[in-house]
């Protein structure tokens, strides 16, 4: 469990006060993988260096299980920072170092006795699939086997927390699912909890339990992925489930309504429903529809009829469990 | 055919030579060993002094670069080692020889070795040493874990250019006294204008420069997993 209470990180350029972090609360149960995403310069970067302490964070905890990474000494926060895995965007091995001695790197630092290195090495080569390079140099691997070679090192210190900063930014997309799939599987054998720092929706989705959407240094929406796709007033919902470009909009020949919903809550057919139930015509004008985790979401623009009841429509969609934007003329 | 017949015969080769060699290969070794041991720590001092190093210390980080590195960079090496007598004489116990030489010689290449590793150590990506910092690591273990093997292969290099700048400072040196083929250049060859001994010392520089770049150059390659 990863508890981030009113971080805020200020800081002070030329004669102005930057205010980087704005009191970020968080908390990521275990065994939870929980995504933040923002823009670039939402915070992204403060706010992981805040969270490993590489920066000093102007006020605010950090804690991993309850125990806390800032306001400890120098030789504490060593020790806390073996509790948080970290894995980087450009995985930033060493390059004099082979795989396996990349992977050893932690093991050395508080001198762990040579057999046990060899067998834990061994063991995560084999966690991520990368035995046969153990020999060989990182800038021998490919993108997608750096990254499994900077996860086997971040967890070298069987950390409580892996901490992802943009993990797959720079991979290509079959790489990235490999990859997401990689720390999905370690969640489940570890039972560790994950944070993923990230821009890229699709990891959100693929990936994640939980989001927290950072702008401005704030998290400005947050919740389980399930709860944040289904809001149709929050922003996420749009963003992870986001309705062509070119949909249509509203025309004059008939109402038109945004519908968000998951496999759940349609267990009867929505469209052909509304058309018998009030005996008017439905057209969708777009949609998009995903499985996300083993869940249906779906997120349609639909149109009606001119003279159908609309008051009457939205009440049962709504009674129905469906959530529902009536598009207003623009 | 005279020509080398004639060189053989010379006792400015035959006798002074050989000697002569060995007194710049004794220069040129002794004031790298110490080179090394003390441009090193203070390449890396400057380099982690400075902005976004590992130990930020403004005041010192001027002192060191600016004061010491800059202003011993600026004299020319054929003055700072004239000044430099009464400290080789105060460190050796002579003023004159090899070994005296060698304290000018270390003090002037320091400071030159000390900005390569500098920039050498800046090469390595801040990315590795925060993923060093993360996993746990004391400074110290960054720096002789991380920094100074990534940064290896640049310090590689450094170090061949350094030596190279220090065969043609021991012939300098040679000119106040260090000895060396500096020395026997200027005696036999611009005071005897003896244009045989003035060749052969420069093939034999020639040759030692090219052995140092080779092998430098081998070495960085080998050493080079980027």
């Amino acid at each position: 469990m990863i508890t981030i209470s009113d971080l805020r990180k200020v800081y002070r350029q030329g004669n102005n006060d930057v205010v980087a972090l704005d009191g970020v609360s968080l908390e990521v149960p275990t065994g939870k993988i929980h995504g933040i995403v923002g823009h670039s310069g939402a915070g992204k970067s403060t706010l992981v260096r805040c969270l490993t302490l590489l920066d000093q964070p102007t006020s605010g905890t950090v804690a991993v299980n309850g125990k806390e990474l800032t306001n400890v000494s120098d030789d504490e926060l060593r020790n806390a920072r073996r509790r948080i895995g970290m894995v980087f965007q450009h995985a930033n091995l060493f390059d004099s170092r082979t795989t396996e001695q990349n992977i050893a790197y932690p093991l050395e630092l508080v001198g762990t006795p040579k057999k046990d290195v060899a067998k834990k090495v061994s063991e995560l080569l084999e966690l991520v699939g990368l035995t046969q390079f153990a020999k060989g140099y990182p800038s021998q691997l490919s993108g997608g086997q750096r990254q499994r070679v900077g996860i086997a090192r971040a967890l070298a210190t069987d950390p409580d927390v892996l901490l992802c900063d943009e993990p797959t930014s720079a991979l290509d997309p079959q790489t990235t699912n490999e990859i997401l799939e990689l720390v999905k599987e370690l969640r489940n054998r570890l039972n560790i909890t994950v944070l993923i720092i990230t821009h890229e929706m699709h990891v959100v989705k693929q990936a994640c339990d939980s989001v927290s959407l950072l702008e401005a240094g704030k998290i400005v929406e947050h919740g389980d992925i399930e709860a944040v796709i289904t809001n149709p007033s929050g922003r996420l919902a749009s963003t992870l489930l986001p309705l062509p470009g070119d949909a249509p909009q509203v025309d004059g020949a008939g109402p038109v309504v945004d519908l968000l919903y998951t496999g759940d809550q349609a267990t009867e057919p929505v469209i052909s429903g509304i058309a018998r139930k009030f005996n008017t015509d439905v057209n969708v004008l777009a949609g998009s529809v995903e499985h996300l985790g083993d869940q249906q979401f779906a997120h349609l623009r639909v149109q009606f009829a001119p003279d159908a009841d609309l008051g009457a429509i939205v009440e049962y969609l709504k009674s129905a469990g469906i959530a529902v934007t009536v598009k207003e003329a623009k | 055919m005279d020509f080398f017949t004639e060189l053989l015969n010379n006792p400015g080769i035959t006798r002074a030579m050989w000697p002569a060699t060995v007194e710049t290969l004794q220069m040129v070794l002794i004031a790298t060993a110490f080179t090394i041991v003390i441009g090193l720590p203070l390449g890396i001092l400057l380099h982690n002094t400075g902005k976004g190093g590992l130990l930020p210390i403004r005041w010192l980080n001027v002192v060191l670069s600016g004061i010491i590195v800059n202003i011993t960079r600026s004299i020319p090496f054929a003055i700072l080692m004239v000044a430099l007598i009464p400290v080789a004489k105060a460190i050796t116990g002579e003023s004159l020889g090899p070994v005296a030489a060698s304290v000018s010689l270390t003090i002037g290449t320091v400071p030159f070795f000390a900005r390569l590793v500098e920039t050498a150590l800046r090469d390595v990506s801040s990315g590795k040493v925060d993923a060093a910092l993360v996993m746990g690591s004391t400074k110290m273990q960054v720096i002789r874990k991380v920094l100074v093997p990534e940064a290896m292969p640049g310090l590689i290099a450094a170090l061949t250019t350094t030596v190279v700048t220090l065969i043609g400072y021991s012939a300098m040196a040679g000119l106040v006294g260090g000895g060396g083929l500096g020395r026997l250049a200027y005696n036999y060859g611009f005071q005897r204008y003896d244009m045989g001994i003035m060749l052969v010392t420069m093939v034999i520089i020639l040759i030692m420069v090219q052995i140092v770049q080779i092998v430098g150059d081998i070495v960085a390659r080998k050493i080079d997993h980027r």
